[in-house]
């Protein structure tokens, strides 16, 4: 069956390199009908058998510019809420999902994995922000994107701030850093991940081809 | 755990790489992108495009380059060199780089790194500090910025600087010893944990490597999260595997999943 993925072209992101990925995993798991479209365009988003939300930047820039593109909030509302289509977030992405952001300023988020996104503060000072680099993920539930992936792989995150889910059965994964910061999030047919699956090698191609294949 | 990172670096002029990496046959060892592609296969945690090209023409050519990479190697990449305006870094990065570097232009003004900051998050901008110690013997050590390859001294004092850029929203420093650079006699330590020690924010070491064990020495002893070499992996004294194994072997986190 043939599916059109839609990644949101909103002004902000590593849209490239998130394109160029999902053509990899869709090749590589053998999806070959599968189309992969960079697009800002509502009608499309809207229409699509899944949307992934890309996102590298701040959170009120990349808010900002989601709100710039008229009917954009309202398409992604209605093909993940209203038609329940497979729905990933990635990065800043993710972040969005949450009520609200509090960087730079109070930054109202689209609500779906209720919490706030807050600067890291891990418990040893001496530790550096940004939360830079390649780290393992500590799962707390099994989930269809994390599906044959080998525990012990590691993920690259690039972050200053992270998502607290107001509840904890939101949570998938999380990584160690100074204590734990929210790494993997998921609800119903909706998943964000805070590290890029798309920069993350085995890890990041083998979680992408999962998502395309995902059936919630 | 989060991980020690080893980053390559490879010098770009004109879409090419001006020094060749050796230590895999390569149809074409001036191709960035094959570069990439080598050291995406040989397990390196990022990856670093410094353009030396001198005209601001070329410009197009290294957005090619870094296109074609993003197409290829699904992992980080910093791309520096030439960076002026908020207009540059946003060029790089939607032709897939992760991380912009600045360099001269941050000296100039350092309100360049506020502003790219704000549009892009500060996990995107990389400060490149180039320093010389200036301190003679016996003195508290002191190190200078300089600009242009290292050849125009500035005044400005580099951990001042590096203080100033940190706050100013720049999310990592690339530290580069302009002594020990070439010099293959290992990082300048000593500037290294001077400026990681004063900022809370990432600092890479750069400018030295002669032999795997200076990459240690630049964690342990230089305080860095990250360390960048080019000579010693351009040239085949050392693949990226080896130096990741010898770095666990001497006690520090690295990611050694299967390449």
């Amino acid at each position: 069956m043939s599916e059109r993925v839609a990644i949101i072209d909103y002004g902000s992101g590593n849209l490239h390199s998130a394109a160029k990925a999902f053509e990899r995993a869709a090749r590589e798991a053998g999806l070959d009908g599968t189309s992969i479209r960079v697009t800002g365009d509502p009608a499309e988003v809207a229409a699509a058998d899944r949307i992934v939300l890309p996102g590298v930047g701040a959170y009120a820039d990349c808010r900002a510019g989601l709100d710039a593109v008229p009917g954009m909030v309202e398409a992604m509302t209605e093909a993940a809420i209203g038609k329940r289509r497979p729905f990933l977030g990635i990065c800043v992405g993710m972040q969005l999902m949450a009520s609200r952001g509090l960087e730079y300023a109070v930054t109202p988020g689209l609500g779906w994995i209720p919490g706030d996104v807050g600067p890291i503060r891990p418990d040893d000072p001496a530790l550096k922000i940004p939360h830079m680099g390649w780290n393992t993920l500590v799962r707390a539930r099994p989930h269809p994107l994390l599906k044959g992936i080998p525990e012990g792989l590691h993920a690259y995150f690039v972050h200053s701030y992270a998502l607290s889910p107001e509840r904890p059965e939101d949570v998938v994964a999380e990584a160690d850093y100074g204590g734990a910061v929210t790494a993997m999030v998921a609800r119903d047919n909706l998943a964000g991940t805070q590290f890029h699956p798309e920069k993350s090698q085995h890890l990041g191609l083998a979680l992408i081809a999962n998502f395309l294949r995902w059936r919630p | 755990m989060l991980k020690t990172r080893i980053i390559p670096c490879l010098d770009v002029k004109d879409g090419r790489v001006v020094k060749g990496v050796q230590f895999l046959e390569l149809r074409d060892a001036g191709d960035p992108v094959e570069s990439a592609k080598a050291y995406d296969a040989a397990g390196a945690d990022e990856l670093c495009f410094l353009d030396i090209t001198a005209s601001h023409e070329a410009r197009g050519t290294l957005l090619d380059v870094v296109s074609r990479t993003a197409e290829a190697c699904f992992m980080p990449l910093t791309v520096g060199g030439g960076v002026r305006t908020v207009s540059d870094v946003r060029q790089l990065l939607l032709a897939g780089a992760d991380k912009v570097g600045i360099n001269t232009a941050a000296v100039k003004n350092p309100d360049l790194v506020a502003a790219a900051a704000e549009k892009f998050g500060d996990q995107c901008i990389v400060v490149a500090i180039d320093a010389k110690r200036v301190s003679v013997a016996g003195e508290e050590p002191r190190w200078e910025i300089f600009t242009h390859g290292g050849r125009s001294p500035t005044g400005i004092d580099a951990v001042e600087f590096a203080r100033l850029v940190a706050g100013k929203g720049a999310g990592e420093l690339l530290v580069t010893s302009m002594d020990k650079d070439g010099t293959r006699s290992g990082y300048d330590l000593a500037l290294t944990r001077a400026i990681a020690d004063a900022v809370p924010v990432p600092v890479i070491a750069s400018g030295g490597v002669g032999g795997l064990d200076d990459l240690v020495a630049g964690v342990r002893e230089g305080g860095a999260s990250a360390v960048l070499a080019a000579s010693i992996f351009h040239f085949g004294e050392a693949s990226v595997g080896q130096a990741k194994a010898h770095m666990a072997r001497a006690g520090l986190s690295m990611r050694l999943d299967p390449c």
